[in-house]
This record gives C-alpha cells, sequence and structure tokens, in this order.
C-alpha cells in the first residue's frame, strides 16, 4: 500500500498546476473534451488523492483503499491526470485520450482503467452507486470512506436525490459527496437554465452534514474532508464553491468552454498563464 | 397438480441462498410483498434493502454492491425494470458488465386488472437490447428456482422475468437448465412451436391436440432468450421447415423477433408469431388471453396455417 504523505499548500499548488497542464494538452490534443469542469475540480481531487485518500497505485483493487466515484464523467480528464500523477498510468498515455484503441475514453469506463471504480458519463448515477459501495463495506465492517464527485448541474437529475434520501437513511457515514459549485452548466449559468440553489439547505433538508468550502482553498477543502470523515450517523456532503475553467482566465466562468477543446493557439496561451 | 406460483418460488429460492452464500444481498423498490422478496427479507435483514420507490437509484447501488464483491439481486415488477431506470441498467449494469441479477415479476398482460400502465409488453426488447446481458423467462416454478441458482453461480448480469399468475408445472424433475439452451418438450418434424413462460404450457396443450390430428409439433421451450440458442433455431428450421413463437410480449423485440434474426441469417423457413401486437386493457388474465389470442387454440391455428405455406 502506499500511506498518503501529506504535502504542503504549495506542493499541493505545484502538482495542481501541473494537473491543468496536462487536462489541457491532452484535450486539445484530442481535440475535443471538457475543461470548463475539469478545471473548476482540480484542488478537490488533489486533496483527496494527495491528503486525505489511502490508496495504493501498486494494487488498485486493495480492499481497504478509499473510494472515488466521479460521477460527474465528463471531468474524465482530471480522473485521468491524477491517475497519471500516482502512476496508474502513464503520463504519455494522457496523449491518447479519446483515441481509438486508447483505454482513455472520452467518459470513464472502469474495465479499461486501473483505478476508475465506476464508469460514468450520463449523470446523476454515481451517487448511488456510491451508496452501494458503502453499504458493501458496512455489511463487510470495513473502514474505507467513498468519495463521490458531483456537478452542480448534474444535481437537476431527480435519481441524485433518490440517493441523497436513501443515503441520509441509511445513515452512510462512511459516505462523503462533493458537490463543484461552479454555478454553469452546458447551456449556461444554473441560475438560469434551471436554478438548483440553494443547495445548502436543500442537501440538509435530505438528512446530510453540509460543509461549505471555497473548493480552491487546499486549507479549506482538507479541513472539511478531515470534518466530513469524523462525523457520525449521516453522510456529510462538502459544498465546494469553485469557478468554472478555473486557471485560465479566458475559461474562467465562461459556458463556452463547457464542453470545448482549445486550438494550438488558445492552449499556448493557457499553459503560459499556468507555468 | 396445482399451478405453483413462480414469485413464491423465487422469493423462497432466494431465502435459501442466502443461508450458504452471505454475499447475496436483495434489493427491492418497495414491492416485496408482490415479488416476494419478503421472504428473503425475513430471513436476512441485514442483507436486504427497501430503497423505496426509486428503481433509478435501486440499480446504482445494486451496481455498487456488486463492484464490491456482493451478488445483488434487484426486484420489482418488469414494468419498471428496466422501462424505469433503463439507462441506469446500461451504464451502471450492462456496460461495466457488473454481476447484479435484476428479477422481475409481474410481466406481459397477465397482471390484468390492473391496466396498460402495469402491463409489461417491452420489457423484453429493453433488455435484449443491451450487450451482456443473460436474459430468461422461466416456464414455471422449477425453472425459476434453478434459473435463480444459475444466476448466483455465474458471473454478469442478468434478467429474469416472471408473472404474476401461478402456472403449472411444465418440467420434470429430471429437467437440466443450462443458460442458453432451448430445451425439446415434445417431438415432433412437421413444424416447431418455440415458447417462453406462460405461453409454454399452452404449446404443449397445442402439440398434443394436434398430436391426436396426425400432426408431429416440436415443442422448444426457449427459456434462456439470450444469448438464444441458435443451435436449436437451425435444427429446428432444418428438420421441421416451419416456425411458430409464442410469447407474453409485444411482437417488436421480444422472441419472435429473436428466432426471426436467427432464421433468416442461418436457415430461412416460414414463420409466425403468437404475440401482443397493441396495448391490451384492463380485465381477468384469462379473458385478456383469450382476447389477444394468446392461447392453445390460437397456437394450433397458426400452426396449421404455416403447414401451408411449407415448401
Amino acid at each position: 500500500m502506499t500511506p498518503v504523505q501529506p504535502q504542503s499548500v504549495k506542493e499541493l499548488e505545484v502538482v495542481a498546476r501541473r494537473m491543468r497542464r496536462n487536462i489541457l494538452t491532452m484535450i486539445s490534443r484530442a481535440n475535443s473534451g471538457h475543461p470548463g469542469g475539469s478545471l473548476s475540480s482540480v484542488e478537490i481531487v488533489t486533496a483527496l488523492y494527495f491528503n486525505i485518500m489511502k490508496h495504493n497505485p501498486a494494487d488498485c483493487t486493495w480492499p481497504e483503499r478509499d473510494r472515488f466515484v466521479l460521477s460527474k464523467g465528463h471531468a474524465a480528464p482530471l480522473l485521468y491526470a491524477v491517475l497519471a500523477e500516482w502512476g496508474y498510468i502513464s503520463v504519455e498515455e494522457l496523449s491518447t485520450l479519446r483515441q481509438i484503441d486508447s483505454r482513455l475514453q472520452g467518459h470513464t469506463e472502469c474495465r479499461l482503467v486501473p483505478g476508475i471504480e465506476m464508469s460514468a458519463g450520463a449523470l446523476g448515477q454515481g451517487l448511488s452507486f456510491s451508496i452501494g459501495v458503502a453499504l458493501a463495506a458496512r455489511l463487510n465492517n470495513e473502514k474505507h470512506h467513498v468519495y463521490t464527485l458531483l456537478g452542480d448541474g448534474e444535481c437537476d437529475e431527480g435519481q441524485v436525490w433518490e440517493a441523497a434520501m436513501a443515503a441520509a437513511h441509511y445513515k452512510l457515514d462512511n459516505l462523503t459527496a462533493i458537490i463543484d459549485n461552479n454555478g454553469i452548466q452546458l447551456d449556461g449559468r444554473n441560475r438560469d437554465i434551471m436554478n438548483i440553489e440553494p443547495l445548502a439547505p436543500k442537501w440538509a433538508a435530505f438528512g446530510w452534514y453540509v460543509i461549505e468550502a471555497d473548493g480552491h482553498s487546499f486549507k479549506e477543502l482538507i479541513d472539511a474532508f478531515h470534518k466530513a470523515g469524523q462525523i457520525k450517523g449521516q453522510p456529510a456532503v462538502v459544498i465546494a464553491h469553485t469557478v468554472k475553467g478555473k486557471g485560465v482566465s479566458f475559461m474562467e466562468n465562461n459556458p463556452d468552454w463547457h464542453g470545448k477543446a482549445p486550438t494550438p493557439e488558445e492552449l499556448g496561451r493557457a499553459l503560459r498563464e499556468l507555468e | 397438480m396445482a399451478d405453483v406460483s413462480l414469485r413464491e418460488t423465487y422469493g423462497k429460492t432466494l431465502a435459501e441462498l442466502g443461508k450458504d452464500n452471505a454475499d447475496i444481498v436483495v434489493l427491492d423498490a418497495d414491492l416485496s410483498k408482490s415479488t416476494m422478496t419478503k421472504f428473503f427479507a425475513k430471513a436476512f435483514p441485514d442483507r436486504f434493502f427497501d430503497v423505496g420507490i426509486a428503481e433509478q437509484n435501486m440499480i446504482g447501488i445494486a451496481a455498487g454492491l456488486a463492484a464490491s464483491g456482493k451478488i445483488p439481486f434487484a426486484s420489482t415488477f418488469a414494468v419498471f425494470a428496466p422501462g424505469r431506470c433503463f439507462d441506469q441498467v446500461r451504464m451502471s449494469v450492462a456496460q461495466p458488465k457488473q454481476n447484479v441479477k435484476i428479477v422481475t415479476t409481474h410481466g406481459g398482460i397477465t397482471v390484468g386488472e390492473d391496466g396498460i400502465t402495469h402491463q409489461a409488453i417491452e420489457d423484453l426488447a429493453l433488455i435484449c437490447s443491451l450487450p451482456g446481458m443473460t436474459v430468461i423467462v422461466p416456464a414455471d416454478a422449477l425453472e425459476t428456482a434453478l434459473a435463480v441458482r444459475a444466476a448466483v453461480e455465474t458471473e454478469g448480469p442478468f434478467y429474469i422475468r416472471l408473472p404474476r399468475l401461478n402456472l403449472p408445472v411444465v418440467l420434470d424433475e429430471k429437467y437440466k437448465f443450462v443458460i442458453g439452451r432451448a430445451v425439446e418438450l415434445r417431438p415432433g418434424n412437421d413444424v416447431t412451436v418455440m415458447a417462453i413462460g406462460i405461453m409454454v404450457a399452452p404449446a404443449l396443450q397445442a402439440a398434443d391436440n394436434l398430436k391426436s390430428e396426425g400432426i408431429g409439433c416440436r415443442v422448444l421451450n426457449m427459456s434462456t432468450i439470450k444469448p438464444i440458442d441458435e443451435d436449436a433455431i437451425i435444427k429446428a428450421a432444418g428438420e421441421t421447415g416451419a416456425i411458430v413463437t409464442a410469447e407474453e410480449h409485444l411482437e417488436h423485440g421480444g422472441l419472435g423477433s429473436i428466432v426471426a434474426r436467427a432464421v433468416g441469417k442461418h436457415y430461412p423457413v416460414p414463420l409466425d408469431y403468437i404475440a401482443l401486437h397493441t396495448y391490451a386493457q384492463s380485465g381477468k388474465p384469462q379473458e385478456l388471453l383469450q382476447r389477444y389470442g394468446l392461447t392453445a387454440a390460437n397456437i394450433e391455428k397458426s400452426v396449421k396455417a404455416i403447414l401451408k405455406r411449407k415448401k
């Protein structure tokens, strides 16, 4: 196993910048993909994989591993980037994203890539899956924790709320949901397309312990995950306030970058901002 | 012998298998008194999850349990799975080949008085469209128990469809259930009737009546409709030269469609389909079967007509 070696915030920031560069480079090379929602979740995923979760790149089926379930499957480039950081896949393989015969499908496929718990892409299904994983852990008396990343737009899906109700009903304190609350979905701003706010009282009303955090502050995220891990008798949700396209000035807060690849020229500008 | 409940057999079989296999877990969507998963719930309350009226969530939870090494059985009415949760079955179960067993009851029109909202006649078309699913429609209680055991012992996603009605026992204790294998229940070389589920007993009755008229009607129980037994179909086409299918499902996408694909590709012979052509209505099960032609008499009629089309 690889015990988690807590990194300093400074070290985490270096990792996050490198992951952003890898995300944009692989999407640009594929000439399709979803940069906006990958960039908004970089700190969340980095904090989990470097400072919070127990996991083992040498054995992705290690029973005691904490589980990361990416429900917003269009952020696949982000998951591939962090798996490459840990050697589950090679950095070189990232350049095969979305190409024929690559393991790196446009949306995640769990049977192809080591370290991916669930196939995702059609939104709204990851929390239900995570409940199953958390219930199995309880039945087996296993102590690992399940972290599930959802988009805020994804919360439009009714199944999310079926699952929210059930996780609280089953008192799953070994499950933490994280909402990437970037305020933007494919067609525009959530408040214009389908207003999902207020998120915090909704989740609280469904029986969850709600923690709000700046989704780009490693300190706030790590504190939030530690707090979530201590909650007993109910699941916890971290509502992470984020910026879609975070880190690239011309992508930030712009719905156009939900699902569009940067041209080589745009990639160059983005990479210079991320040096 | 009196008719026997397939769903009660299902529930009791699960409870029995649960004794020796701690990995078996069962989910239901607020229908456990009807699907009969209540027997398992009573025996193993810690391994039973009633998710309420939320079929999409049920399938997702089942997928997560399966990914963690459990053998989840998820039950509801055939009208709600896969109908209400098709994309969950598709993306969370079929695509990643999760070891989820979906067992539905109240398939077809013999749910009866509840009407067309509750009559599942499209479920087989939907579920058979998914690569990698094993789909079984047992003919009686005995085969139900054997199919459930096979599902436990065989890795991969399953769909088993049961009726509300009690059915006559058409198989005997020597019967060996093998996934993907059709079983000949009556010999004959003039025509073949291929049937599933509640239509197996009428097919046998039709064959017996036809025999007294000198017509040799082979009857095959096609309980595994995916993967279908193509060898048995080709053999029947070659040896009997005409095939009638019988199922409590729409003509589109069920047994008839699947047999037609195999026959058309490998050994074209005249075909006819005893099946439903549109939505039915409320009524007593036997009234509905009569009204919509799912009867032994209609099978006989079809056989006599198809014999004239044989070359």
